[in-house]
């Protein structure tokens, strides 16, 4: 029988090391995986690089990860924001590195991963200070540069429902890259606020079908939603 | 000689913006223009974190953390409207599958090349976001800005001197002065305000325009 069902947080993210690469859903803090992200600053691991849209908003989630210090490199598309002063101070310390990717490049190279790509041409960013020094080409009249896919060793991603399977549905714009995440890190761990019984989502609706998903857990409706 | 204010503006840009259109609105100023698109006009706006159909403000209490718009405020969703992941997201931009996008500025120069992430100065800490996609990605790419800086230096530029955007990106800007077509042929005027005169919005640019029949 598969169960990728999970009893915990801190289980699901037990494995999770020092150095690893680990991709972080989320659009500022809609579908921000924040219980993951608590459970693996308790582990105490550090010199993570992260990769998220944003560097932290606030002080949960990717924010307290970097407030907690236990990040190395952040790739991402837009890390300063009103509340990313976690983020800034550290950056201004010289504590993180940053790897700056326009929005849909980060997209696409996330994608790229997942679907087994050894790079892609994308017109995002040609001419601009972003494509320095990286291979270009024109193709058809129309000017590309060379991106490579981003890898990661972990996703951690919130969805609204998962099954044992894996299969997953999302809530609304919370499912911004957790669709993509899923398929690029080698394994994808999943917290969701209801596991249901394996055929109770519709097939038809799936969005991330259960072969990209390798643990889910169950938290219950979010806080947030709930008050 | 009264220039245009905000709202002015954006009543402006949304005269330009036709029945079908699929549209994104940058943030900040031309999240404005939603609100001057007349209601019996079918425009699908589009949010770069993933909706197409996307609904003015929730009322208060009504708010989910988990519908936002791409300045991270809760939005709504109206009848027809759609959620999809980022990828596909910004596949609708750069595939050319959005009609238009309006994005404000730092410089646009007289070419269409524009300037509006990063102002390069020292110790200022880059962000683009999904700038750089939109700018080139969409069939028309619109700006709307004030033509002058607060210090009285002419945005719409010879060439620009903060770091670019994209290249050859925009077709249209929108100012409190006037409305300027712009692309390889240099800067035309479609319109001024009244009292304005073509000597007079020269000499507040500093950049060759033309004034087409």
């Amino acid at each position: 029988m598969i169960d990728k069902s999970v009893a915990s947080v801190r289980a699901a993210v037990a494995d999770i090391g020092d150095g690893a690469s680990v991709m972080i859903g989320g659009f500022g803090t809609a579908g921000m995986p924040d219980e993951l992200i608590e459970a693996l600053i308790d582990r105490g691991v550090g010199d993570l690089t992260i990769i998220n849209n944003n560097a932290g908003n606030g002080e949960t989630g990717v924010a307290a990860l970097i407030k907690a210090g236990r990040v190395r490199k952040i790739i991402c598309s837009f890390p300063r924001q009103s509340d990313s002063h976690h983020f800034d101070a550290r950056y201004r310390a010289g504590e993180i590195e940053l790897e700056l990717v326009p929005q849909g490049n980060l997209a696409a190279r996330i994608q790229a991963a997942g679907a087994g790509l050894g790079a892609i041409f994308t017109p995002t960013g040609y001419g601009t200070l972003l494509a320095e020094g990286k291979e270009t080409r024109r193709i058809d009249g129309r000017d590309y540069v060379l991106e490579y896919p981003i890898h990661a060793d972990f996703a951690l991603i919130k969805a609204h429902r998962a099954d044992r399977w894996g299969n997953l549905v999302y809530r609304k714009t919370a499912r911004n890259f957790g669709p993509i995440m899923a398929m690029a890190a080698r394994t994808a761990i999943v917290q969701v606020d209801e596991i249901v019984p394996l055929g109770s989502l519709d097939p038809e609706t799936v969005v991330t079908p259960g072969i990209f998903v390798q643990r889910v857990v169950a938290l219950g409706a979010s806080v947030a939603r709930a008050a | 000689m009264k220039r245009l204010d905000r709202d002015a503006m954006a009543a402006r840009v949304a005269r330009d913006i036709p029945e079908g259109a699929y549209v994104n609105l940058g943030i900040g100023l031309p999240t404005r223009v939603a609100d001057f698109l007349p209601v019996d006009r079918e425009v699908v706006l589009q949010s770069e974190n993933g909706l197409l159909g996307m609904g003015p403000a929730p009322a208060a209490g009504d708010e989910d953390p988990e519908l936002i718009n791409a300045g991270k405020q809760p939005v709504t969703l109206l009848a027809g409207g759609a959620f999809f992941h980022h990828a596909d997201s910004f596949a609708m931009m750069r595939g050319g599958h959005i009609d238009i996008c309006v994005l404000g500025a730092f410089q646009v120069s007289v070419h269409g090349d524009l300037a509006n992430w990063h102002t390069g100065a020292p110790g200022a800490i880059p962000a683009v976001g999904g700038a750089m996609d939109l700018a080139i990605g969409a069939k028309r790419t619109f700006v709307m800005m004030d033509l002058l800086t607060r210090e009285g230096q002419s945005k719409l530029v010879e060439a620009c001197s903060y770091p670019l955007t994209g290249l050859a990106c925009v077709s249209r800007i929108y100012t409190d002065h006037a409305v300027f077509d712009v692309g390889p042929e240099g800067a035309s005027v479609v319109e001024m305000i009244d009292g304005l005169t073509l000597d007079a919005l020269q000499g507040l640019t500093g950049v060759p325009l033309r004034m087409d029949a």
